[in-house]
């Protein structure tokens, strides 16, 4: 009836994931009982949870990035903490448990942090720079979050009920094989990314078509904000990408659920194919993450160098160009697999190669800011770290392109010192760079700088203090995922790499103060006229927060800054460009439950086939088609703002914009 | 003036003209399912003749495989070389591209680790 | 309505060719300056997108069979290729009568678009029919999925062929029960467009399997 499900489940006999799920349950339950009785939860289904607007979905997905990061985080201090217990000694936490922690902090911060603070971000900006009212699909991208959250959920779920992977972020069989991982621990892994995975390449097909197929007029591609080609970039890879996730994803659960052979030891299967086939889509992954951030940099010290970004057509190239080539490098992920010479020099040389349009990306965001006017402001700082701590990251990286050098340092930890040095230098500071730049647009108030310049520093220092150590233990000979080690020579060092942990813990405290702290103050960091930056893309020419139709009169876009023109010239003028237009009244795509609800049926439809729950699969599947048919079959796709409306808002905006601009002039 | 000023992309799938053509485009359509079926005849033709040189047998089997594809593409799905649907060229491409990438990488690849790998019967046998 | 402008020209980078900076070309729709392109040309461009990634996928199911066929040849059963025929004909004329349905929707014939819709459904069915027992066939004697590598990947590339054929069944279905029920509003046709696209890429698809998957095993 309830296939492999007990009450044996829940993991009563180990207190740390016991006392964390009980922790983090009554905190759930605290807030949902505070949304519902200050009668919050009407505005928050109406608002958030059913809404279709690219900009409370991008919000959406950074919170759920930002929360998940926490739980992310929490893994990481386990396992440092664990190291530096264990020279000599078991530590806390028991081999087993070690293994479900770095499975899990692998997979949580790859596809439940990065991801969605990167879509998120891409989300929010993307239509606003573009100068349009939405994405090409805006139900779609509702449930593009939505399936996101239930992978999220049910990687959390598996804390309290089961078990989860503990076979590394990626699976490699035959350890996943049903024989060597007879528990749910990895169904509970490839439920929750395929189920993400969807709403990821869902996400991708949205985002490729509305830069494609929709911008404001005057916005041809050679105009576009070199964000919007970054998040081009990055969104083809996620559609050439994902399905190759999918395909791996789903030959691992047919060897599991239905005893087919891709991948195990008899009978002809070929476990070193996993290998090739997930890196094919791995790859490609830290692309995906890593462009958004070099366009969020893009943004970020144009802005703040109070100069035009340089080379323009050499980033829009470099970028186009990081989109193809990260399709041929994917081996170097597996150099020591054995695959021979000349396969391994191809890749070596390939991936050599890639870098060179990375590091023309670096130079022209130094020449951006050279002969620029620079304000260190705090997306300012996160941009300088970034440059430095990338460099660093990228530069091993190339070293470990070589393959007889990679086959001395795979799997050491200095790769993992390369990698979390070009993810948190390049994904998390652009994350971090992106989150602060435009948090005045998304919630009309900007966060507090004092908080934030320390928040920087912390990560800055914690990150080094944290990572440069394993460099060091990579070189001495200290292999990954190690739950306890006895050579001396490494102890100081993993000591060091504690307490860089501890450095950033702060980092993330001060984060969460400078929220907690700008909120309280909001009055007073309030956005009034929309451009607290003085920008230059279009998302700095409508109000802070935008109003649900983003432009009152699709933006008519001359020049190749298009919104730093419009301001030159109203400046010269002290007054705003036009007249005030003649107001229509605008359709906006309704609001649907739609997302939510095939959410709700595939958290059902994943949970039921982990613990082989066969008729409650089919019900959930029923569910999603239901939910489809029901949206399908709707009259009413929009609902019009009234040309009153539109006038309000926009003209509450002008009169902003006349008064500051009166008074610069004066 | 051959085009206005704002000439509408050719979405895939759909062609350009007037609805009332049925004829023009149910010949697009016959045409297509001629030569498609033609070559599918081909096809199987290939494997059981003698005529074709027997290592040049998996050639045309491409061969007629990526023309019947193109057919399909032309005929059905009305993916033209004009500047309208240069946006579904372009996808078409980085498509294919990346179909390549994936398959014969995979079989490169594969294929190289199997040459160098003892083979999986073997390395099982020996750990009996 | 975009103005040449005089302020810059439409490619103030130079990465275009130069004589196209005000022509027809330039103030397009969508691809151009001209602003968002209608609603049609994006809702089908994005389904374009997305069966592009739908065929990456495949092209992982196939790489992975060619790879384990590669390495178990003796496992290679021998095809009934009669039975493939038949199933490669009722696809082409499924494809075939699916793009004569849409020449009736575009002429709002309710009753041919429905009726040509059925055929393709019919002939969709009818491959599914011989593909199901051809799977039986070979689970009967020990050649399914479980059984080896080779029959892993075969089953698993020709089932979510199959699985998508269904889909589309289920798709088709639907279409029809919404043409019958609301006509043909401008959603429904622009779904319309998308199912076809479907369909013509799913034949496109089996093209690929009964060319390198049945075929290819013939070869001398």
């Amino acid at each position: 009836m309830f296939g492999r499900l007990t009450w044996q489940a829940i993991p009563w006999s180990e207190p740390i994931p016991l006392i964390a799920a009980g922790v983090v349950g009554l905190f759930l339950l605290a807030v949902i009982g505070w949304v519902f009785v200050k009668g919050y939860a009407p505005y928050l289904w109406r608002e958030w949870i059913t809404s279709v607007d690219h900009k409370r979905i991008g919000v959406m997905y950074c919170l759920l990035a930002l929360v998940m990061l926490l739980r992310g985080f929490s893994d990481a201090a386990m396992m440092r903490s664990q190291q530096a217990l264990a020279f000599h000694s078991p530590g806390y936490l028991p081999p087993d448990h070690y293994d479900q922690i770095f499975s899990a902090h692998g997979t949580i911060m790859i596809f439940f942090v990065a991801m969605p603070f990167v879509i998120g971000l891409m989300n929010f900006v993307v239509p606003l720079q573009l100068g349009v009212r939405d994405v090409a699909f805006p139900t779609l991208n509702s449930v593009s979050f939505w399936l996101t959250a239930s992978g999220a959920l049910l990687v959390n779920v598996s804390l309290v009920v089961g078990e989860f992977a503990r076979t590394g972020w990626l699976p490699y069989p035959p350890l996943s094989e049903l024989q060597y991982s007879p528990g749910v621990g990895v169904d509970y892994y490839l439920w929750s990314l395929q189920i993400s995975g969807a709403g990821t390449l869902l996400s991708g097909v949205n985002l490729v078509t509305t830069i494609l197929k929709m911008r404001a007029p005057g916005l041809s591609y050679t105009r576009m904000p070199v964000f919007c080609w970054t998040a081009l970039a990055s969104n083809l890879l996620i559609v050439a990408a994902f399905p190759i996730l999918t395909a791996v994803t789903a030959m691992l659960l047919l060897d599991r659920y239905l005893g087919f052979h891709f991948f195990t030891n008899e009978l002809g299967g070929n476990p070193m194919m996993f290998v090739n086939l997930i890196w094919a889509w791995g790859h490609p992954e830290v692309y995906i993450l890593i462009l958004p951030a070099f366009g969020v940099f893009s943004e970020v010290i144009a802005t703040f160098s109070r100069k035009p970004l340089f080379g323009y057509r050499s980033m829009v190239a470099a970028t186009m160009a990081i989109c193809v080539l990260s399709f041929m490098v994917w081996l170097h992920h597996f150099f020591t697999m054995g695959a021979g010479a000349d396969v391994n020099g191809f890749f070596g040389i390939m991936t050599m190669i890639i870098a060179v349009p990375t590091g023309v990306k670096v130079y022209n965001w130094l020449f951006t800011m050279y002969g620029g006017r620079v304000h260190f402001s705090t997306p300012m700082l996160w941009s300088i770290g970034f440059m430095v701590t990338f460099v660093i990251g990228g530069m091993t990286g190339v070293l470990m392109a070589i393959p007889p050098a990679d086959f001395v340092l795979h799997n050491s930890l200095f790769l993992i010192a390369h990698f979390h040095n070009v993810i948190i230098g390049g994904v998390l500071f652009g994350a971090f760079a992106g989150y602060t730049y435009w948090f005045p647009k998304a919630f009309g108030f900007q966060l507090d700088e004092r908080w934030g310049k320390c928040a920087f520093w912390l990560w800055f220092l914690g990150f080094y203090t944290a990572f440069m150590p394993l460099y060091v233990l990579g070189l001495l000979g200290m292999t990954r995922r190690m739950q306890h080690f006895d050579r001396p020579e490494w102890y100081p060092w993993v000591l060091i790499a504690g307490a860089g942990a501890v450095l950033i813990t702060l980092g993330i405290c001060a984060q969460v103060i400078q929220l907690a702290v700008s909120i309280r103050n909001r009055a007073l960091l309030a956005d009034l006229t929309g451009d607290p930056w003085d920008g230059r893309t279009l998302e700095w020419a409508t109000a802070s927060p935008p109003p649900a139709f983003n432009f009152a009169v699709l933006p008519n876009v001359t020049g190749e800054e298009p919104y730093w023109g419009m301001k030159e010239r109203a400046r010269a003028l002290a007054h705003l460009l036009t007249t005030e237009p003649s107001y229509e009244a605008i359709s906006v795509p309704r609001n649907s439950p739609t997302g939510v609800v095939t959410a709700f049926f595939a958290v059902f439809l994943g949970f039921a086939m982990i613990w082989r729950i066969y008729w409650l699969a089919g019900l959930g599947f029923v569910g999603i088609y239901a939910a489809f048919v029901v949206f399908a079959w709707r009259d009413r796709s929009e609902e019009e703002i009234s040309a009153a409306e539109v006038a309000r808002l926009d003209r509450a905006n002008r009169m902003m914009r006349s008064s500051v601009l009166a008074e610069e002039a004066s | 003036m051959s085009k206005r000023p704002q000439e509408d992309d050719a979405s895939p799938g759909l062609e350009l003209e007037a609805p009332e053509n049925f004829s023009r485009g149910l010949q697009s359509y016959l045409i297509g399912l001629a030569l498609a079926v033609g070559l599918t005849v081909a096809s199987f033709w290939a494997v059981r003749t003698n005529l074709i040189y027997g290592p040049g047998v998996p050639v045309a089997l491409v061969a007629f495989a990526i023309a019947q594809m193109g057919i399909h593409l032309v005929f059905f799905l009305h993916i033209t070389t004009g500047p309208d649907n240069t946006n579904n060229v372009l996808a078409l491409a980085f498509g294919v591209l990346i179909v390549g990438l994936v398959v014969f990488g995979s079989l490169w690849i594969m294929a190289n680790l199997n040459h160098n790998m003892i083979p999986m019967k073997q390395l099982m046998d020996m750990q009996r | 309505m975009s103005m040449v402008s005089t302020f810059s020209p439409v490619d103030p980078n130079r990465i275009g060719h130069d004589n196209r900076v005000a022509s027809a070309e330039a103030e397009a729709l969508g691809r151009g300056a001209g602003g968002p392109a209608p609603k049609y040309i994006v809702v089908s461009y994005g389904f374009w997108i997305f069966l592009l990634s739908d065929i990456v996928m495949f092209s992982a199911f196939f790489a992975a069979f060619q790879v384990l066929a590669g390495q178990s040849p003796d496992m290679a059963p021998r095809f009934d290729l009669d039975d493939v025929a038949i199933e490669t004909g009722c696809l082409l004329v499924s494809s075939f009568l699916c793009g004569v349905a849409a020449l009736s929707a575009r002429r709002r014939n309710l009753m041919a678009t429905e009726f040509f819709l059925l055929l393709t459904g019919l002939f969709g069915a009818g491959f599914l029919l011989l593909e199901l027992k051809e799977f039986t066939g070979l689970v009967v004697q020990h050649m399914g999925p479980a059984d080896g590598a080779y029959y892993s990947g075969f089953f698993a590339l020709v089932g979510c062929h199959g699985l998508h054929v269904t889909a589309g069944l289920l798709w088709l279905g639907t279409m029809m029960a919404q043409i019958w029920a609301k006509g043909f509003r401008q959603d429904i046709l622009r779904r319309l467009v998308c199912f076809s696209l479907f369909w013509h890429a799913l034949d496109i698809v089996w093209v690929g399997i009964f060319s390198f998957v049945y075929l290819m095993r013939f070869a001398p």
